[in-house]
């Protein structure tokens, strides 16, 4: 805290004393309700768990995703990252347990309901699930489309959106045109159309090769650094999780978007690992005491021997 | 579980899914443009195998019944013959059986396809009911564009009888269409009529809940199709006879 600020608060008191009793009250609770909101996890599972038939899929799982905070999903096939991901779209419904988004608590909503849930969220699929039938262009569109937005403004905006995922030049290709890695950016662009507070990216990285897998680590980097987007993102590549919770994007003084690793300046802390494995966590917390945990299979995922 | 069990569970599934998409037809937005796209791809699209159907199916009427009545000195009823068999049973029914041959299985894999590729979870994920914007437009288009589709088989077919019956036969042209006037009655244009709106109903549902109930990947979309073709075959087949026994009923028995 600076000295100013120090001096500020010293003085609030006197003010008071003074007759300013409203302002500072209503100062106050404006920042309290800032504070709440910004309390108010962005994703929260409570004991959640969810069987098909005999097999526990998850198992008593319970996290939260902060605002502003990227939570990576690690762990083997069939581990339940999928599921997780499906279970906040409401795509899927829990056995037992909540789960909460933005505040609000969506296990028991219906189809109808999840509708206007599911603006606020924006979805990665594993391969892109772009819509064959249409075009990159229609596809980034889809969403205004059906809100039956101007088409100018949603020329702007899927221009602006391809413009962030750098495929602009890709606007009136089919998907079918497209290798994996753009097909996966286009994902994005669709995703993000309508700034959704809150990404979810299902394996994006997945059968890509090493710079374009970096390339969408660097769009997540981007969303979480420099849009406040909270997110999700299911991987079980290891060195996504090294991009993600050792690199911030910044502005620098030329207005270019620049990558600097974390060290002596700058911790990283908003972004935290989650693995699964049967179900269950078997470890939450940062990327440091990830590679400290002494467990065999978690060390054994890391060095991938 | 046993057969018995997942036949009902399937039509319980078909069920509400067609009621579903009844429901949400008069939600907001009304998806017209998928409406009139489907009614081109499966209307104007299916026009060729229903001409051709039409025609010679009129034509083989005509070829197999021609002598049997000249037998009974009844040549001159042809006509009547045609027109009937046609208008009550075989134009419906063979209609049914080639849309849903050429459809059913378009709708199914379609539909099975984007269920594989996440495309459905993505439509979810974006806000917009695959039910409303997939498989309400496909019904309402089924529809319109079956019963029109019959009414063509109908009319070419006894196009097919006409030719066969005059130009091979040597049958007089007028005495052919007067049996076709004489033949034919209201109720039998609207017993097809009935039985052709069924046809599209089951069609749509069947094939859409075949398609998005798809699992397993490319093979489950493969099974999908052929599930889809094979059921709405069996079941219009079957319906068939109901609707006729039903339509009796109604109508009374044909005296002609």
């Amino acid at each position: 805290m600076s000295s100013a600020e120090v001096e500020e608060r010293e003085r609030e008191p006197t003010g008071a004393a003074h007759g300013g009793v409203s302002e500072a009250a209503a100062e106050s609770t404006f920042h309290e309700v800032d504070d709440r909101e910004r309390i108010t996890p962005a994703i929260e599972f409570r004991n959640v768990t969810l069987a098909f038939d005999e097999q526990v899929i998850l198992n008593d799982l319970s996290f939260r995703v902060q605002k502003g905070e990227t939570k990576i999903i690690l762990g083997g096939s069939g581990g339940g990252k999928s599921t997780t991901i499906k279970l906040i779209l409401g795509l899927l419904k829990p056995d037992s347990g909540r789960i909460i988004v933005d505040g609000e608590d969506i296990t028991d909503y219906t189809e109808a309901q999840m509708m206007s849930v599911r603006k606020k969220i924006g979805m990665v699929f594993q391969e892109g699930a772009l819509f064959d039938s249409l075009s990159v262009y229609d596809n980034v569109a889809y969403r205004l489309h059906e809100q039956n937005v101007p088409e100018e403004e949603v020329e702007q905006e899927v221009r602006r959106m391809l413009r962030f995922v750098n495929l602009e030049d890709a606007i009136d290709k089919m998907p079918i045109e497209l290798s994996g890695g753009m097909r996966r950016r286009v994902g994005i662009a669709r995703a993000l159309v309508g700034g959704p507070k809150i990404v979810m990216f299902d394996e994006p990285t997945a059968g890509l090769d090493p710079p374009t897998a970096r390339t969408i680590c660097e769009l997540a980097i981007k969303l979480r650094d420099l849009e406040d987007v909270s997110s999700i993102f299911v991987t079980h590549e290891m060195n996504n999780v090294k991009y993600l919770t050792s690199e911030y994007a910044v502005v620098n003084d030329d207005g270019e978007i620049v990558f600097e690793e974390e060290g002596q300046r700058l911790c990283l802390t908003n972004t935290k690992v989650l693995m699964l494995r049967g179900g269950k966590i078997i470890f939450e917390g940062t990327d440091e005491s990830l590679h400290k945990n002494q467990d065999a299979y978690i060390q054994r995922f890391i060095r991938g021997h | 579980m046993n057969f018995a069990l997942r036949a009902l569970l399937e039509v319980q599934e078909t069920t509400l899914l067609a009621a579903r998409a009844a429901r949400r037809l008069f939600r907001r937005p009304a998806y017209v443009p998928e409406m009139v796209a489907q009614m081109d791809v499966i209307g104007v699209g299916s026009l060729t195998i229903i001409l051709l159907t039409g025609f010679f199916t009129g034509g083989v009427l005509a070829l197999q019944t021609y002598p049997t009545l000249k037998y009974y000195g009844a040549q001159d009823q042809t006509g009547r013959l045609v027109a009937t068999a046609l208008v009550r049973e075989l134009g419906p029914v063979l209609s049914g059986l080639m849309v849903a041959g050429r459809v059913a299985s378009a709708i199914a894999a379609e539909l099975g396809s984007m269920v594989v590729s996440q495309q459905i979870d993505a439509m979810r994920a974006l806000g917009t009911d695959p039910v409303r914007k997939l498989v309400a437009p496909r019904l309402v288009a089924l529809i319109i564009t079956l019963p029109l589709l019959t009414l063509i088989a109908d009319g070419v077919g006894i196009g097919g009888g006409w030719v066969v019956s005059t130009q091979f036969f040597g049958l007089g042209s007028s005495s052919f269409m007067a049996a076709v006037w004489d033949g034919l009655t209201t109720d039998d244009i609207v017993g097809g009529f009935v039985k052709t709106v069924a046809f599209a109903l089951i069609i749509g549902t069947v094939a859409c809940q075949k398609g998005l109930s798809t699992e397993g990947g490319t093979v489950g979309v493969g099974r999908s199709t052929t599930t889809a073709v094979v059921a709405t075959s069996i079941l219009i087949i079957v319906a068939d006879y109901f609707i006729t026994r039903a339509l009796q009923l109604v109508f009374g028995l044909p005296t002609g």
